[in-house]
């Protein structure tokens, strides 16, 4: 009975965050406030429902269920690199930006000299 | 209960791929659509794992690890042909 | 990162990359999801054939020098992330708030590529940040924030925060 309340609780709270990123996707003014949304509050909700599914099948079901941790840490390890590409490829096409203070002389270095993140 | 919070979830996570689905169509760039497919690859892999726990078998694990390593390869791709015009260089 | 380090010069070893071997073993018994004997042997066989075969690819280690440093910044790391979440939801569903998005410049004094990468990324997933583009010659990072009253402060916190336990890490 405890296990199937901690399940739940992580499919509310992780449906919620996920709604919420998305909501951010939609709602927010400009491109580069937009990406915030997907890549931190989506992550988080996936990766609490991900944990609900462990917690599922280790605790209500036969036998220890680990595996989707293995996609829980690919999320958590990808999000931060296609959110920085994203945002590259946005600076590139100089989409505008409602935030002030934006640095010319910062934002386009020579592509080659990058670090790849 | 557990029936209750997979009702939440399902339908919240349909809302936000609605919501997607509404970034995806509007635009007004290629990059604000290159982020909402980015979010909707990752809100399905929530949805099946939703799926997963209502019908109590793990058999759409592959599926979503499959999903998401794809997603982000071709986000990766996507971002890189925006920025260059072109992925393989 | 010069990839053409002749490799002939190099003594042979059988793991080149321990660190590496560890990680695909752990990597394949979650992705089987057993650990039956037989295949832990089947996944240290990858763990270490994949190395030794991609060996080339690799051509410098990322060496960490004080683990140590790695167990005191961790619990900060995750702490922040989940402080970093609820902030995002909650300047996204207030609603009637107008937010102060600005760009920042975090001048590095970090050089070494890992370092700069997991600063990068580590920046991404926390507080209202999104690192953004590396500048000229790596010295400075370009961030962007979601909502900030201070740019300076902000700045002086990812330095002290974030890239000093990373400086202590990596660099030594």
């Amino acid at each position: 009975m405890i296990g199937e309340l901690v399940v739940s609780l992580f499919i509310v709270v992780g449906a919620t965050f996920a709604l919420i990123g998305s909501i951010g996707l939609a709602r927010l003014p400009d491109f580069y406030t937009r990406l915030h949304g997907p890549t931190k509050a989506t992550t988080l909700g996936v990766g609490a429902l991900l944990l609900a599914s462990v917690i599922y099948f280790s605790a209500l079901r036969e036998g220890l269920t680990v595996h989707e941790a293995l996609i829980t840490l690919f999320l958590f390890m990808t999000a931060p690199v296609s959110a920085h590409l994203l945002v590259r490829a946005g600076l590139a096409a100089q989409i505008e930006s409602r935030t002030h203070a934006l640095d010319v002389d910062h934002g386009h270095p020579d592509p080659d000299s990058r670090g790849e993140a | 209960m557990l029936n209750l919070a997979l009702t939440f979830g399902f339908t919240a996570m349909g809302l936000a791929m609605l919501l997607n689905v509404f970034r995806l169509v509007k635009g007004p760039d290629a990059v604000d659509r290159v982020t909402a497919l980015d979010t909707l690859y990752i809100n399905t892999i929530a949805v099946l794992m939703l799926v997963g726990i209502r019908i109590g078998s793990d058999i759409f694990f592959e599926a979503a690890l499959l999903i998401a390593m794809m997603g982000f390869v071709g986000t990766v791709a996507l971002a890189k042909h925006l920025r260059r015009g072109s992925i393989i260089e | 990162m010069s990839r053409d380090k002749a490799p002939a010069t190099k003594r042979f070893t059988l793991l080149p990359h321990p660190v590496l071997t560890v990680v695909l073993v752990v990597v394949w018994l979650l992705l089987v999801n057993s650990v039956h004997p037989r295949l832990i042997v089947l996944g240290l066989g990858f763990g270490i054939a994949i190395p030794l075969f991609s060996q080339r690819f690799w051509p410098d280690h990322p060496r960490i020098c004080r683990p140590g440093v790695l167990l005191r910044f961790l619990p900060v790391f995750l702490w922040d992330v989940v402080i970093a979440n609820l902030q995002v939801a909650w300047l996204i569903i207030n609603v009637r708030r107008t937010l102060r998005p600005t760009w920042v410049v975090v001048p590095l004094e970090i050089t070494n590529p890992y370092a700069i990468t997991t600063l990068a990324n580590v920046i991404s997933l926390t507080p209202g940040t999104v690192s953004s583009e590396l500048g000229p010659g790596r010295r400075t990072l370009l961030v962007h924030s979601m909502d900030v009253d201070d740019p300076a402060q902000l700045v002086d916190r990812i330095k002290n925060r974030y890239e000093a336990p990373l400086k202590e890490l990596f660099e030594c």
